[in-house]
This record gives structure tokens, C-alpha cells and sequence, in this order.
């Protein structure tokens, strides 16, 4: 029988909460009907497993100077030693944090605290195929072993701009292209929550950075789902935005019309107020929008916690498809119920049916590959990177390129070779464009008459390592929830919902809500509430409840 | 900003950023490299012309253009080549097609460089408005259908000048196709106007360049020039001979030059025209197997190695070798005066095109397209038709408006109400060769439109003499200043009051009784010394005509 709702570990430690009267439900679970009319949720006092934004308190503590920048980073840093022997979430991290926190206590000495940015102080991990120009970028790949680039990438710019500091680099699927980061070059990076599994990929390192509060906030990118589907592993809040809304400058692209910078954090306000920072046109990036940020910052202030139905006449489409067969019956439940909760705030939820939605999955990796294959071109052992001795010009690429990439990175080279051929062209790279058209269009007709959609962000709780390590065609199809989001470009937030039994406290389950283009607003908002009235879920690794020096 | 910060932090480093960016020459041969000349004067077809008929160097193998023609023709009589041209042009914006790095040739190695146009990983293009002002410009130039949508894709292909492993270009929608070119063919060459079509522009970055070491035994990565615009102009097969396919050349240099989108200088590598040459028998409709040819630096080697090439089809066609043309790339050799096989064509290479995604799509406005339309400058073919009816010969509209420096320098003089006959005259002239010898183009001289039409007039309306003219024009040529103010500075106004040359002439003939005496006695050659003596006594300034009456009537008058 699953515990569907709750980790053990929260049962432990908090109250358990009346929501979950719900019993789990079979996976054919199809029609919202069958839920019985839930009671009106105690919301007047915030429980104590709602995430508060670990950003504001920062804020808070250093303007009134209950704490230093100085030791925050040292608590961080800490926690970081501590932990990251089990984790391996970092390929590389700064040493250069406590010179950056005393620089944020200097500005306060000297009374510029009115002018700290809004990340003053705020310990963020950078995924490493972002451009950092003061620690290497490898991609996580060997061919980029030691690479150092001249510039930051502006998403990294703009955050430090803001007062933020980069604890380090995080461990990544080689160029991203992975579900598992067991594909990186140099590591493998474990689950917080169960240090047997993976963190999901292809930002791994990201989610469980700030799962285990190695970091407050991290950058990840999400081509296919590579921000959501660990936040979803690792019981983070993860955010893939819009495509164009976050500069691509300095992301080391994968699939160009796919990529999009993304932010993960342990609460939806934190993913906010961070998205925020780095958002916004850049004239380095031609594909960047030049749509106006708003402030989510003032939007989670004005939120009313202590209204009985905050959401009352929102819209929300729950996507059949996503739950049909080959999704795991414990994240059906945690989805179902998460339903339940919605709908308890006052959201309206249908089912609604996207009929090209089975396509996005063949499409999205004859377009990704077929792109991949473009981009990685670069990566020929000329200019910069691995090089390996060579005589003659035609083996030293060869040469370069084979002892520089890893077989994941191979392969979808050689597929988007293949689907580019002249010959091949139009069976595959013009059909796949064709069947993007047919999803954006269904994504638009489903969002004209819902606010939002909603679906589970990974049909399955976190992979054992090693599990889908020799079958890339299971790995591919853990992608289905989330790749139609890229090929449509639409925004999409994962928040954790709740859990499945499993490791030593439970393995959390996140819960996708896919927003029309550049309404990130309406999704933060739906999911700050969501995420603060959640009963009985803390979202705190053991890994990290463990320790004393958390909270 | 960013990016000149960018540019700082790689110019730190030496000079090739990967010390192992050395690799081994695999090619025997490169085809583009460029030699840089040591004058900035960029040649015309005209005056590359000019240059070569005026150089007998024997020890050169030269076949004179005449005979070279006779020869073709005489092949012409069974076979008919086709020729099609792909051009290159270079366009000299200030910035670089998809970063802010600014191009000069002749930089040293690596310094306009920016992670963009090195490929470094994150980096992403951004395009230069600029690119499109030109492309637009061309096509509206050359008659094109513009396509108001159209987009950039990757041609993709592996070596060490292409940093990021693609090329950004255009494949199937280019920005303007379906246009033509009109030419008028020297006379030299028999003349004759000729109308050649375009099937299309597009535009496109530029490669690196390789530097092989001396020895052969590793290269090295110049990437200035990578990035750098480029419209690519392909004709129809539309030319038959060598000279009409280097006589579009030439006139596509025109148009790239009056327009103002490129230097079009064929040595520094602006303007590079890749040809394809078949042949057929005449009445034959399909074509015959067509060879490219490369290295092609200037517009005689264009005429030159189409013609050789021409031949050399021909000859093993007509005995019965027609086998073994085979599609391939030939070299242009400029000292064999020959082509070689560089590369055999193995299939069709596949470039794997797909739309760029990190650029959006070029959407031109009907607006856009017409206010630049507007800013056009009235162009070669139009300037020739002009001239043409102006009354000018040939000969002067091909000269005049061959470069648009020198065609301006005209129109503004006969704006000024100068007679059009004579200002081409002095322009073509005296001008012309003063240019040459101080080796300057005509926007480099002190003397201004204004000024040519006021000597033009003086010397009509009789105040100045046509020889005190030409050193008055020299004296504006080198030193500038006003035609009024020479005349008045060096008292230059021509005497044609009948009194005043009275009484030189009466003053010279007194002061020669000696000569007077042997003129009378029948030695009537000495007029011209009296004539000269006058001259100078009035300083040059008589006006020579009435001093010749008045001197033949003194002389021979009755005593
Ligand atoms: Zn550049």
C-alpha cells in the first residue's frame, strides 16, 4: 500500500493533516467526479511545513543585522562540506564566496544597506553549462575539462549584479542531454532524499544542491525537462519560463529552440524573486523576448493567505494523457490529490485531452538531436577544450571529438546527423517541425479556455542509479510530461505536491503547471498558494532535517 | 561594451588561443588566400585593362586580347560555352555580420575577434541591420523580387576557419532572386550591350583563414575575417566568353561600389568570383558537365582562365574526349596561365541545412523596402544611358562612368553649366593623367566641380587662353583655390583690347629691325618668332588670334 501524501519522516515530525482522507486512487482514476466535495481547507494558520522564501529571510536577517552575509556563506559552505561527499552535486565550487559575503557586510557597515540587490547575500549554484567566467564551465563534459570561458553568461551577469553569490558549479548530464545526470563526465551526483537514486537529470546537480540546501537558489536549463523533472525528484520548486524570457548568452546551447535558463529553489517565492533577477530581453541573445518582467516579488506580498478560497473560478485542465498507462500509480495518487487540492482552493479543474501530445516525444528528440548535432559541431578540439595529438586534420577531430564525448552525447549526434541528411530531411526534421506546429497549437486551444494545465512533472518518482543507465529508450520516455512544454515554448512550474513510499523517508512527486506564454506571473501565484496551504508535506531532505545547523 | 570587454580578456592571451591550434595542412593547396598589395588603390576593370595594355613585359606569356578573341571565336564556330558566376562580396559595414567586432584587412592576426565569431561555447549570433540595408540595396540594384519573409540556416561542414562547425547562410528562402544585370562590353572588345540575369543573393558570414607554415608541416587559425558579411550573387548561365563573364564581374564591382555596400577590391579578397564553365555544340539544348573554377583575383584572370578553359574543353570534346570533362574544381594558375585540377567532385557534398534557430526570421516591410529604394544613387547602367544621350561617344560614357568618384566629379561639373563635351575632355584628359601620375583618385584633388566649370567657361567666354587654362588647372589640381582668384592673383586675364596688342607688336617690331628686315626680304618663317616675342611680352596673356592679325598686318605693311 503506498503512503501517498506524506514521508514518513514528515508523519514524524508534523501533525498529519486532514487531506489526506483521500484514499490513494487506482490508476484509472480518470474522472474528477469520483472525488468526494472536499472541506474547506484551515488555512488561518500557516503550518509549519509551508516553505517560507529563504531569499526574504536573508534579506531580512542581513538588513537588521541579526546575521552577517559572512556567516550565512559559512553556514552554507558548511553544510556544503558536510554533505557534498554523499552528493557530488558540484563539479567545481567557488573560493571566492566568503570574499563576495564580505564584501555584501562591508556595503552594510558603511550603511549601503539600503542598496543591497535583491539577492544580497543569496548563495546560488550555477549549472555547469552556464558560462562563469571566474570558474571553469565544462558542460560536463570531458571535452571541455578545465575550459574557463571570458564572460559571464548574462542570466550569471545579472545574478551577481543583484548581490548574488555563485557557490559553484553544478553536475549536469554531458551538455545536458540526460535524465539521470549519471551522464555527466566527471561524477555521479546522488538523490537527498536517497542517496541510492539519482537526482533526476539533466540538472541534477542544481536540484540537489538546493534540496539539500547547499545553495538558497540554482540555475539549471531545461531543453526537454531537465529543470523540472529533478526539481520533481529532488522535492524542489523548479520553473522552466518561457522561451525567450531568460537570455540564452553564455548557455551552452544544446537545442537552440529548445533551451531556455531556468531557476530552482525550496519555495516558489524564491524561485520568483530570482527569476525576476535574471529575466528580461538582452541584446546578446536575438531569440530573448523583450516582454516586461513583472515584479513577482510585490505579488507574494499581496497574496491573502487567509482567504478560504484564493483560487475561486480558476480554471485548471488536468492533461488526460498524462495519466494514462506508464505512469506510476503512487505519483497518480500524489497528482490526484493534488487535484483534490486545488480544488479546494476554489480552481474549477477539467480534464482536458491534447491529441498530439504522444507525438511530442519522437518529435522532441529528432529536433533536439538534430540541433545537438549542430551545436556540439563547435566542439572540435581547435580553438579550445580537449585536443588530442593528431597528424593529420580528419583525425584530429575524430580523435578529439571520440575521447571528448561521452556515448549519450554520441549518440544524439549521430541521430541528428542522420535526421538532417539530405534524404532524410523531410521524413524526419521537417516532420518533427510539423508535429511541433500541431502541439502548439493544441497547447493554445487548451489554454484559451483553462488558466492553467496541469499534469504530473515525471511519470515516476526518482530512478534507482544505474536503472536506466542501458536503457535510453525508458530514460526517453520519462520525458513525456515535460517535452511538449519546450516544443510549445510555454512557461511551466513544478512544485512538490507530495510523496511516494520509498528511501528512507519517502521520494517526493512534483506537480507540473504549464501557463501561456509569459504569464510566469499567474503560475508563481497559483503556485505560491498551492505550495503555502499544502498540508503536512515538508519538503526537507533527511539528508538536511538530520542536520542541526539547518533552520 | 560587453563585448569589447570580451575582446580585452582574449587579446590577453597570445596570440592563437590554443597553443595546439596548429594543425597539419591537408590540402595541397588553399585556394583563398588572398595576397595583400601594398597600395590601397583598388583597380578597376578599366584600368586593370589599361595597366595590362600598356605593359609589354615579354618575358610574360600575355595573349593579346584581340587575338584571344579571334581564337574563341573561331572555336565558337561548333561549341557554345555556358558560363555561370558565383560572387562574393564582401560588404564594409563597421561591425561584423553577427557581432559588434569591427573588420579591417590587413589587422594583426586574431585581434578582431569576440567569442561570437570564435564559436566559443554560449556564445550566440545577433545580426547586423546593416547586412540586410545592403542586401536590400543589391537586390533592389540588380532588379530582384525581395522576399519580405526569409530566414538564416546552418551549412554545416568541418574545418578548422569555420569555428563554429556551420556556416550561417541562406538556403532555401534567400532574401532576393530573379534579377538582371545590364552591361555595355568595352570597345575594344567589339562592344555591344548585354543583359545577363541573376537567380539569386543571399546573405551569409565569412570563414577564418588558415596561414600554413613554411614548410608545410602545421597551419595556423587567423579568425578576423570570420563573420564578416557577405552577399553571395549568383548569375544564371546566361555568359558565352571570357570577357562577358569579366565584364560582369566588373560591373557587378560597380554597382557594389556606387551603392556603397563594399570596397569590391578584388586583391584583398571583397570581391571573389567562383565560375562554372561548360561546353555543348551548338544547337545542343543540354548542358555539358560544367567545372568550377577558383582563385580567380582579378577580372583579366576571370577572361583568361575561361577562355584556357573554354579551349581546353573544346579540344577534347572535338576529339572525342568529351569523358574526361568531369565535374570538378579547377585552379586558376596565373603563372602557367592555366588551370589545374585542385579537387574531384565525390557526390554531392551534403551540408545538412536546417533553419538557424538562434536567429529570428528577416521580415522586411513594404516601407522599409521603399524608403531604402529611395536612397539609391543612380546607378551604372542608368549613368551610361544618360551619358550616352548627352551626346558623349562610348568610349567617354564607359570611362566616366566606370567609378562613381569620377562620374560625380562630372555631373557636379556640368551641373555647374559646364559644356559636357569639355568637361570630359579636361576630365579624361589632363585630369585623368595627373591622377595617374600622382597616383590619386580624383576625390583626393584640391580642385573642386565648381572650379572645372568655371575654367571651362573662362576659356569659352575668351578671358583666360586654353593654354593659361591648363596651368591654371594644375595649379587647382595640386593647390586648390578659385579659378577668379588665379586669374586675378597672377594677372592671367587674356589682352584682347586691339590697341593694347598695337603697341606690343609695334614695341617688338622696333625692337627687331634685323628681323624685320629678312622677314620683308622674303624670309616669312620669322612671323612666328614675332609672334612668340609679342606672347611673351604680353606675358602669354594676348589673345593669340587677334595678335596674329594685327602682326601679319604690320609686318607686311607698306613702308
Ligand atoms: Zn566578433
Amino acid at each position: 500500500m503506498l503512503s501517498t501524501l506524506h514521508s514518513p519522516r514528515s508523519l514524524s515530525r508534523f501533525p498529519l493533516h486532514l487531506t489526506s482522507s483521500v484514499k490513494p486512487r487506482a490508476a484509472s482514476a480518470s474522472s474528477l467526479s469520483d472525488y468526494p466535495p472536499s472541506p474547506p481547507l484551515p488555512v488561518a494558520q500557516s503550518p509549519g511545513g509551508a516553505p517560507a522564501s529563504q531569499i526574504l529571510t536573508i534579506r531580512r536577517s542581513l538588513l537588521s543585522g541579526s546575521v552577517t552575509a559572512t556567516q550565512l556563506a559559512e553556514s552554507y559552505l558548511s553544510r556544503l562540506r558536510l554533505t557534498e561527499p554523499q552528493l557530488n552535486s558540484f563539479i567545481h565550487v567557488s573560493d571566492s564566496v566568503l570574499k563576495s559575503a564580505q564584501e555584501i557586510d562591508d556595503k552594510i557597515a558603511k550603511g549601503g544597506g539600503e542598496a543591497l540587490g535583491p539577492l544580497a547575500g543569496v548563495m546560488v549554484g550555477v549549472k555547469d553549462n552556464i558560462c562563469t567566467v571566474d570558474m571553469p564551465s565544462t558542460g560536463g563534459s570531458r571535452i571541455l575539462e578545465n575550459y574557463r570561458p571570458p564572460f559571464d553568461a548574462t542570466a550569471v551577469k545579472r545574478l551577481k549584479e543583484k548581490g548574488g553569490i555563485v557557490v559553484g558549479k553544478t553536475n549536469l548530464d554531458e551538455f545536458g542531454m540526460g535524465s539521470t545526470t549519471e551522464g555527466s563526465g566527471f561524477q555521479v551526483t546522488a538523490n537527498p532524499w536517497d542517496l541510492g537514486r539519482v537526482p533526476g537529470g539533466s540538472s541534477g546537480g542544481s536540484a540537489s544542491a538546493v534540496s539539500a540546501r547547499q545553495c538558497v537558489v540554482s540555475l539549471g536549463s531545461d531543453t526537454g525537462g531537465s529543470v523540472r523533472q529533478p526539481a520533481s525528484f529532488c522535492g524542489v520548486v523548479g520553473l522552466k519560463p518561457t522561451y525567450g524570457r531568460v537570455s540564452r548568452f553564455g548557455l551552452m546551447a544544446y537545442a537552440s529552440s529548445l533551451d531556455v535558463i531556468g531557476c530552482l529553489g525550496t519555495s516558489v517565492a524564491d524561485v520568483g524573486i530570482f527569476l525576476n533577477a535574471i529575466s528580461g530581453h538582452d541584446k546578446f541573445d536575438a531569440t530573448s523576448s523583450k516582454q516586461e518582467v513583472p515584479d513577482f516579488e510585490s505579488l507574494f506580498a499581496s497574496i491573502n493567505l487567509l482567504e478560504s478560497k484564493p483560487l475561486s473560478g480558476l480554471k485548471v485542465g488536468l492533461i488526460r494523457e498524462t495519466l494514462d498507462d506508464g505512469v506510476d500509480s503512487g505519483v497518480k495518487s500524489a497528482i490526484n490529490a493534488a487535484v483534490l487540492h486545488m480544488q479546494e482552493l476554489g480552481c474549477i479543474v477539467n480534464e482536458v485531452s491534447l491529441s498530439s501530445f504522444s507525438l511530442g516525444l519522437p518529435a522532441y528528440y529528432i529536433l533536439a538531436s538534430s540541433e545537438s548535432s549542430s551545436n556540439l559541431s563547435r566542439y572540435d578540439g581547435v580553438r579550445y577544450g580537449k585536443q588530442t595529438v593528431s597528424d593529420e586534420l580528419n583525425a584530429l577531430y575524430a580523435d578529439s571529438r571520440a575521447s571528448g564525448f561521452g556515448p549519450e552525447v554520441k549518440m544524439r549526434i549521430l541521430m541528428g546527423t542522420y535526421a538532417l541528411s539530405a534524404g532524410y530531411y523531410d521524413a524526419y526534421y521537417k516532420r518533427a517541425q510539423q508535429v511541433r506546429t500541431l502541439i502548439r497549437e493544441s497547447f493554445k486551444t487548451a489554454l484559451d479556455s483553462n488558466d492553467i494545465l496541469i499534469s504530473p512533472a515525471a511519470p515516476s518518482v526518482a530512478y534507482e542509479m544505474g536503472e536506466k543507465k542501458n536503457d535510453p529508450l525508458s530514460m526517453y520516455a520519462g520525458d513525456i510530461m515535460t517535452v511538449n512544454v519546450n516544443l510549445a515554448g510555454l512557461p511551466a512550474l513544478v512544485v512538490p505536491c507530495g510523496f511516494v513510499e520509498g528511501g528512507p523517508s519517502g521520494l517526493p512527486v512534483g506537480l507540473q503547471m504549464i501557463g501561456a506564454a509569459f504569464h510566469e506571473e499567474k503560475l508563481l501565484k497559483i503556485g505560491h498558494l498551492f505550495e503555502q496551504t499544502l498540508q503536512g508535506c515538508r519538503f526537507v531532505p533527511p539528508l538536511v532535517a538530520d542536520d542541526p545547523t539547518w533552520e | 561594451m560587453a563585448s569589447t570587454l570580451f575582446r580585452n580578456v582574449i587579446q590577453a592571451q597570445p596570440l592563437f588561443l590554443n597553443s595546439s591550434a596548429l594543425l597539419r595542412k591537408m590540402n595541397g593547396v588553399l585556394y583563398c588566400t588572398m595576397k595583400s598589395t601594398s597600395h590601397s588603390h583598388t583597380q578597376t576593370a578599366t584600368e586593370e585593362r589599361q595597366q595590362q595594355q600598356q605593359q609589354k613585359s615579354p618575358q610574360k606569356i600575355k595573349v593579346p586580347p584581340q587575338k584571344q578573341m579571334n581564337e574563341v571565336s573561331r572555336i565558337g564556330a561548333d561549341y557554345e560555352a555556358v558560363i555561370g558566376i558565383e560572387t562574393h562580396v564582401q560588404l564594409s559595414t563597421l561591425t561584423k555580420a553577427f557581432c559588434s567586432c569591427p573588420y579591417s584587412y590587413g589587422a594583426q592576426p586574431n585581434t578582431c575577434i569576440c567569442p561570437v565569431c570564435m564559436g566559443l561555447p554560449g556564445a550566440l549570433p545577433v545580426l547586423n541591420s546593416k547586412v540586410i540595408e545592403c542586401a536590400v540595396k543589391l537586390a533592389l540594384a540588380l532588379n530582384c523580387r525581395l522576399s519580405f519573409s526569409s530566414k538564416f540556416d546552418r551549412k554545416q561542414y568541418f574545418y578548422p576557419d569555420l569555428p563554429k562547425g556551420y556556416q550561417i547562410s541562406q538556403f532555401d528562402i534567400p532574401i532576393a532572386t530573379g534579377g538582371s544585370i545590364d552591361l555595355d562590353l568595352p570597345l575594344e572588345f567589339g562592344g555591344g550591350h548585354r543583359r545577363f540575369g541573376i537567380t539569386r543573393i543571399h546573405m551569409e558570414e565569412d570563414a577564418g583563414k588558415l596561414m600554413h607554415s613554411g614548410n608545410g608541416s602545421y597551419s595556423q587559425v587567423d579568425l578576423n575575417r570570420a563573420g564578416v558579411p557577405l552577399l553571395e550573387i549568383v548569375s544564371e548561365p546566361d555568359m558565352r566568353t571570357g570577357i562577358e563573364a569579366s565584364e560582369y564581374a566588373a560591373e557587378l564591382q560597380r554597382v557594389v561600389r556606387y551603392l556603397g555596400v563594399s570596397n569590391g577590391n578584388m586583391q584583398e579578397g571583397s570581391l571573389r568570383c567562383d565560375v562554372n564553365v561548360s561546353i555543348r555544340p551548338i544547337g545542343q539544348p543540354e548542358f555539358g558537365t560544367k567545372v568550377e573554377i577558383k582563385n580567380l583575383n582579378s577580372f583579366s584572370s576571370i577572361n583568361r582562365a575561361i577562355d584556357f578553359e573554354i579551349s581546353r574543353q573544346v579540344n577534347l570534346h572535338s576529339q572525342g574526349q568529351q569523358d574526361s570533362i568531369v565535374q570538378e574544381t579547377r585552379l586558376w594558375e596565373e603563372g602557367a596561365q592555366k588551370t589545374v585540377t585542385m579537387r574531384k567532385k565525390e557526390g554531392l557534398a551534403d551540408y545538412r541545412y536546417f533553419p538557424e534557430p538562434d536567429l529570428p526570421e528577416v521580415v522586411l516591410t513594404k516601407d522599409y523596402v521603399d524608403s531604402v529604394g529611395k536612397s539609391l544613387p543612380e546607378l551604372p547602367e542608368a549613368k551610361r544611358r544618360r551619358y550616352e544621350e548627352m551626346g558623349l561617344s562610348m568610349q567617354d560614357v564607359l570611362f566616366l562612368a566606370n567609378d562613381i568618384a569620377v562620374a560625380d566629379f562630372f555631373d557636379a561639373t556640368i551641373q555647374k553649366g559646364a559644356d559636357v563635351k569639355l568637361a570630359a575632355n579636361w576630365i579624361m584628359g589632363d585630369i585623368a593623367a595627373y591622377l595617374k601620375n600622382e597616383k590619386l583618385s580624383i576625390i583626393d584633388i584640391k580642385l573642386v566641380p565648381h572650379e572645372l566649370a568655371e575654367l571651362i567657361a573662362s576659356i569659352k567666354s575668351g578671358t583666360i587662353s586654353g593654354k593659361i587654362g591648363k596651368e591654371i588647372l594644375f595649379e587647382l589640381l595640386a593647390k586648390g583655390g578659385t579659378v577668379k582668384g588665379l586669374i586675378e592673383e597672377k594677372d592671367l586675364v587674356q589682352i584682347t583690347d586691339l590697341g593694347d596688342i598695337e603697341k606690343m607688336v609695334d614695341k617688338v617690331i622696333a625692337e627687331n629691325p634685323k628681323q624685320l628686315e629678312q622677314y620683308r626680304s622674303g624670309k616669312t618663317k620669322l612671323q612666328g618668332y614675332f609672334a612668340g616675342q609679342v606672347m611673351k611680352a604680353s606675358k602669354g596673356k594676348a589673345n593669340p588670334g587677334i595678335l596674329n592679325k594685327l602682326l601679319v598686318e604690320k609686318l607686311n605693311a607698306k613702308v
